[in-house]
């Protein structure tokens, strides 16, 4: 199966489309850049900006190297604490990309699990399983996504919050997300669950499941890796906005968000690089995500061009 | 239709049902109400004595029940906060909170109706492709990002538009407007702007697909054949053809609108639903959480039982089918 | 519809935009909003301070902080030196008209001191009060107490009929699930006349005609508009939307300095800022409490650059503390105000002498909505600790959150502000603060410790009459405080107003308290 999935990504169409549109491929080069960069963070950044006692405040408030006053390493400068901007943008996107990416794995497994079970054993399953839906999909996606960040935080005791805060964003955001990719899936497993081959696996009692997944998850794939692909930049927008709005990650292990946040405090003290480089960069990556996963609907699904 | 409509009404109530469970899973779970009602010089004796009070001390589905009868009455209780009864400090608010989304979805409509017209018309042209670009660009950029790049510009270099609060209002009955003070009207520009940047790149490309659909049918075809000028084959028998599907995106989407209005709200400090919900929640105000919730789903679930039902009005095929609520979907975000 | 409405409505909004015009509106861009119309629902001294427009005590401070007449013109201690006699003012009226006489003092008194008011620490020698004339009242306290007239000053008199009439004649319970009356009305004798409030959004006041004092301002009308972010107060301040604020960041202070219609008020705040420790045998997570040991406390003491805090987090505007009160408190002495060095090696040295040389882990907790730049130097000390080889948890959130949390002991280590309000003497944090936890005294004693010796000097102090000797009692128990590092003191706080050109006369109170009836236009 997953070869096929590979040959299937390698097709020469898709690749033949991908070198004609530019803006996919600065997209695809610009994202792969900033994922060597924040994943290679220990190794390239200044300082460990988690590392309370690398933190000097004689250092604070540097503005970037440029500008008069501006202090090697910290190529674009320092913020209150004497925590290197450059440093924390790098951990901080590290920690973007890995809650997005955790989400979105995590809605996927658990939308193409239940989606399957949903239209395979159909029933009251099936039945209980799409309510549950409907009422996720009758609350807006970031008030959930608030109320499960606050009330975990609340429920866990102080020692534990700021280990689990990145668990807890993960689950929060991945709780209103796992819907669409279940409907898509059982939708294709009660058309294939009717086919002949399945009655047959039945009968001579091989397990139809595994019959089932092999031709599902191929026909379903398309619809599902556009989706996963835009819900990736979703994913990290939310974030984005949690932690900006306070509940999600703190300031002691700051995201993109948090960094923002923070600086939006100096907006006006003339501080603007605080919060600039943190919000150009978080503007980058969903743009990237977004070229990318907008490209590939195209490509896939030529009938939208 | 009848049972349809029943149906419909029954599925909405259940669904209200369930959201009143998590509202109040939420209630009981956010720390110990007590702790945070007394003063801190409290006994226990004082303690035990207004758990007893606040009937803390009864089964689960008896504190359910009294949970959503009360919701039923509109009585959410009493902020722990502002010590006000949470109905009728929501209500204040509403006010503020639907102006807002109001004019961002005028404004999502006036901007992105034309815009993806001109897409679909000019397809493959470079002020197309510029315009796809910039819808991208669009839905990319976190609306908080957008909000504090606004204020920057047009209220701290510029100084033309307030940068919070909603100005001047006046008072029709309950209601209180901005939209009849200079004030008010300027205060609202920069915060309907923010909030309705995603919802233009929405419409933009609801109106392109769907115009490039209807630019195929033969009845277009047709007309250009005859002769007519294009601009008003475009805009008029074709546009009209899209309209449709876009009052449904936009009907359903004010509930997102809401919703998303929250984080827009806290940058403009807006004082709305949604900047009272932010605050609710960095207190614990958990009746008003709770409150906003449900008020919330209750949009929500109303706005999509609307759009089912005018729908299967409109075409009675869709009576007796199960799942029409799919739009909601694809539409969280910014 | 619409067309039908629209007129008399453009009318109404021309008719107030008019009326406005002409006002001298004092827009009071604020940190944060009051917590009620009710002085008596909120422990709290924003909400009190605001209120002191609208209600007003039997006496209150004037320009040069003294204790000066207001609603009671003359008072006297009785034979028994445990019972005061008040002579009020007379004709004096209630917002609402009504005439205010000593049932209304003994009504207040009664509610401030019920056993459901948050406020009933505020006056706490207070035993009963009688009425023995319309305008004469009795106050009966618990024994001599030096300090009734300094309490009084923030106790605000409500107007007993309106009370009864509308059945607020206790706090506000919250347990009732009812809304109290006096939470969103207002009805005192103040300079101010609340007219409209919107939680959170906007709360304004016009002027009260019928004042029984002289106005020395010209206000007409004050809007309170709350506007929690700093950045937005700041660009609200620059673009005239609010002309006055009593927290301007002290980041921003060399930019709203720079610009040409906005002037800063700037002082030290009586607030001193303090870090507390807990005494309990075991810290929240279990382990044993090393802060039972002084050599430990000092530790912590000595780890901390005050020179550099002072310099980078409160930009040179802070006053470095050795002592736990400001000088201008009485109690305080010059000798007890010298800071202990700081000094790294030492504090590792005082570690090991401790017993945890390798350091150990511990919760800090700290306000977002706190003190003047709170999470910034909570983020800097603890930077600090860390590089003694401590491990501090920085824990941040607002009051609300975190004050559970601090009265039930489930913090290590705390921010404390105090600024001795409304006493203005060194026995209130002595009294408060510092005494043992037992009925009225060591309220705010988070970390549940006792020092005998201390506690004996306070009690006398709470008992002389004598200015020099209790005076002479309270130094001595604050070098107790000292010499103990019960607390480790940092610093006293800066205090920055803002004014734009439209407002004309803003006195600046070291109590950081806006008395806008001093405000002119």
């Amino acid at each position: 199966m997953a070869a096929s999935l590979v040959s299937r990504l390698a097709e020469h169409e898709l690749w033949w489309s991908f070198k004609r549109h530019p803006s996919a491929m600065i997209a695809a080069a610009l994202l792969l850049l900033l994922f060597i960069a924040s994943f290679a963070a220990p190794l390239i950044a200044p300082q460990n900006p988690y590392d309370l006692a690398a933190l000097d405040l004689d250092n604070s408030e540097l503005p970037p190297i440029w500008q008069s006053y501006g202090a090697w390493p910290y190529l674009l400068g320092t913020d209150v604490q004497g925590r290197d901007v450059l440093s924390a943008i790098l951990y901080g996107t590290r920690i973007s990309l890995i809650i997005g990416f955790a989400s979105v794995l995590l809605s996927l497994s658990v939308g193409l699990t239940l989606g399957l079970l949903a239209g395979y054993a159909g029933g009251w399953i099936d039945n209980v399983l799409m309510r549950v839906g409907d009422i996720l999909l009758s609350m807006p996606f970031i008030l959930i996504a608030i109320l499960i960040s606050a009330v975990a935080r609340e429920a866990l005791p102080p020692g534990l919050r700021d280990t689990l805060a990145a668990p807890i964003l993960v689950i929060a955001i991945a709780v209103p997300s796992w819907v669409q990719y279940a409907r898509t899936v059982r939708a294709s497993a009660m058309v294939e669950k009717g086919k002949e081959y399945v009655q047959a696996a039945r009968l001579i009692k091989v397990r139809p499941w595994r019959i089932m997944i092999n031709h599902i998850l191929p026909n379903t794939l398309t619809p599902i890796l556009v989706a996963a692909t835009l819900n990736f930049g979703l994913a990290i927008l939310s974030e984005a906005t949690l932690s900006f709005l306070g509940v999600g990650m703190p300031p002691d292990e700051p995201s993109l968000g948090t960094l923002i946040r923070i600086g939006n405090q100096f907006l006006f003290s003339g501080l603007w690089w605080i919060v600039l480089f943190p919000a150009v960069q978080l503007c980058l990556i969903v743009l990237s995500v977004n070229l990318l996963g907008d490209w590939l609907r195209d490509a896939l699904n030529p009938k939208l061009r | 239709m009848l049972a349809f409509l029943i149906k419909r009404a029954a599925n909405a109530a259940l669904v209200m049902l369930a959201v009143a469970f998590l509202a109040f899973l939420i209630f009981r779970s956010f720390g110990d109400p007590v702790e945070m009602m007394v003063n801190e010089q409290a006994t226990q004796a004082e303690r035990a004595e207004l758990r007893e009070r606040l009937g803390l001390n009864d089964g689960f589905l008896v504190q359910y029940l009294r949970f959503v009868t009360n919701a039923l009455q509109g009585d959410f209780g009493i902020s722990y906060r502002n010590q006000q009864d949470v109905m009728v400090l929501i209500g204040e608010r509403f006010p503020a909170t639907f102006e807002l989304v109001l004019v961002a979805t005028m404004i999502s409509l006036v901007v992105g109706i034309p815009l993806g017209v001109i897409t679909a018309v000019h397809r493959d042209s470079p002020i197309a492709d510029g315009l796809q670009l910039g819808s991208i660009v669009g839905v990319s950029l976190p609306s908080f990002v957008v909000g504090i790049l606004l204020i920057l510009v047009f209220s701290v270099t510029l100084g033309w538009l307030p940068a919070f609060g909603r100005g001047d209002t006046v008072d029709i009955g309950w209601w209180s407007t901005g939209f009849f003070t200079e004030s008010g009207r300027a205060a609202l520009v920069l915060p309907s702007l923010s909030l309705s940047l995603f919802q233009i790149t929405l419409v933009m490309r609801l109106v392109r697909a769907e115009m490039l659909e209807t630019l195929r049918t033969d009845f277009i075809k047709f007309s250009r054949a005859r002769g007519l000028p294009l601009r008003i084959v475009h805009w008029r028998h074709a546009l009209r053809n899209c309209l449709m599907p876009v009052i449904t995106l936009t009907g359903m989407q004010i509930g997102n609108l809401i919703a998303f209005a929250l984080v827009t709200e806290t940058v403009f400090q807006w004082p709305g639903m949604g900047m009272l919900f932010i605050q609710a929640v960095t207190f614990v105000d958990i009746p008003v959480m709770a409150a906003y919730l449900m008020l919330v789903s209750f949009i929500f679930v109303l706005l999509n039982t609307i759009v089912d039902v005018t729908y299967a009005l409109v075409d009675p095929r869709l009576r007796d089918d199960a799942a029409p609520a799919a739009a909601s979907g694809a539409s969280s975000g910014g | 519809m619409l067309k039908s409405t629209r007129l008399p409505i453009m009318l109404v909004a021309a008719a107030l935009l008019a009326s406005q015009a002409q006002a001298n509106t004092l827009k009071w861009g604020a940190n944060r909003d009051i917590g009620s119309l009710d002085p008596y629902s909120y422990g709290d001294s924003f909400t009190i301070n605001v209120l002191n427009h609208v209600y007003e005590g039997l006496v209150r401070y004037d320009r040069d902080l003294k204790i000066e007449p207001a609603l009671a013109t003359k008072w006297e201690v009785l034979d028994d030196q445990i019972t005061w006699r008040f002579t009020l003012r007379e004709g004096v009226t209630f917002h609402d008209g009504s005439a205010f006489t000593a049932e209304d003092v003994v009504a207040s008194l009664e509610r401030v001191s019920h056993e459901t008011s948050p406020l009933k620490g505020n006056l706490p020698a207070y035993v009963s009060s009688a009425v023995v004339d319309d305008l004469t009242v009795d106050i009966t306290l618990n024994g001599t107490y030096p300090l009734l007239l300094n309490d009084l000053t923030n106790i605000h008199i409500f107007d007993k009929g309106w009370l009864v009439a509308n059945g607020a004649e206790l706090p506000t319970d919250i347990g009732a699930g009812v809304e109290g009356f006096a939470t969103y009305n207002a009805n005192g004798t103040g300079p101010f006349i609340v007219e409209e409030r919107q939680p959170d959004a906007k709360t304004t006041f016009v002027v009260n005609p019928n004042w029984w004092d002289e106005p020395e301002h010209n206000l007409t009308r004050i809007e309170l508009l709350p506007v929690n972010s700093p950045a937005t107060r700041v660009a609200a301040l620059l673009s005239g939307e609010i002309n006055f604020t009593n927290d301007a960041p002290v980041q921003d202070l060399a930019r709203l300095e720079a610009a040409p219609n906005v002037q800063v008020l700037e002082g030290v705040d009586l607030r001193t800022v303090m870090i507390g420790f807990s005494y309990r045998d075991k810290l929240a997570d279990g382990s044993d409490n090393p802060f039972k040991d002084l050599n430990a406390r000092q530790a912590l003491y000595q780890a901390i650059n005050m020179d550099q805090l002072h310099q980078r987090v409160m930009r040179g505007k802070s006053r470095n503390a050795g002592a736990v009160v400001a000088p201008q408190i009485p109690g305080y002495a010059p000798e007890l105000d010298e800071r202990l060095p700081f000094d790294a090696d030492a504090a590792k040295a005082l570690l090991a002498e401790a017993g945890v040389p390798e350091g150990f882990s511990f919760g800090f907790n700290c306000l977002s909505d706190g003190l003047v730049n709170e999470e910034q130097f909570c983020q800097a000390i603890a930077s600090m600790w860390s590089r003694i080889g401590l491990d501090p948890k920085l824990d941040v959130a607002p009051r609300a959150v975190q004050t559970p949390k601090r009265t039930n002991g489930q913090t290590d280590i705390y921010t404390l502000g105090w600024a001795t309000l409304p006493m203005l003497d060194a026995y209130s944090p002595l009294l408060q603060i510092f005494h043992s936890k037992e009925g009225n005294s060591g309220v705010f004693n988070w970390g549940d410790w006792s020092f005998p010796e201390l506690d004996a000097l306070v009690q006398q102090a709470g008992q002389e009459l004598d200015v020099e000797k209790r005076l002479s009692l309270e130094t001595e128990a604050l070098k107790i405080v000292k010499d103990e590092i019960i607390m480790i003191p940092l610093h006293q706080q800066p205090m920055a107003w803002a004014i734009t050109d439209e407002v004309s006369e803003m006195p600046l109170f070291p109590d950081n308290k806006p008395r806008l009836w001093y405000a002119q236009m």
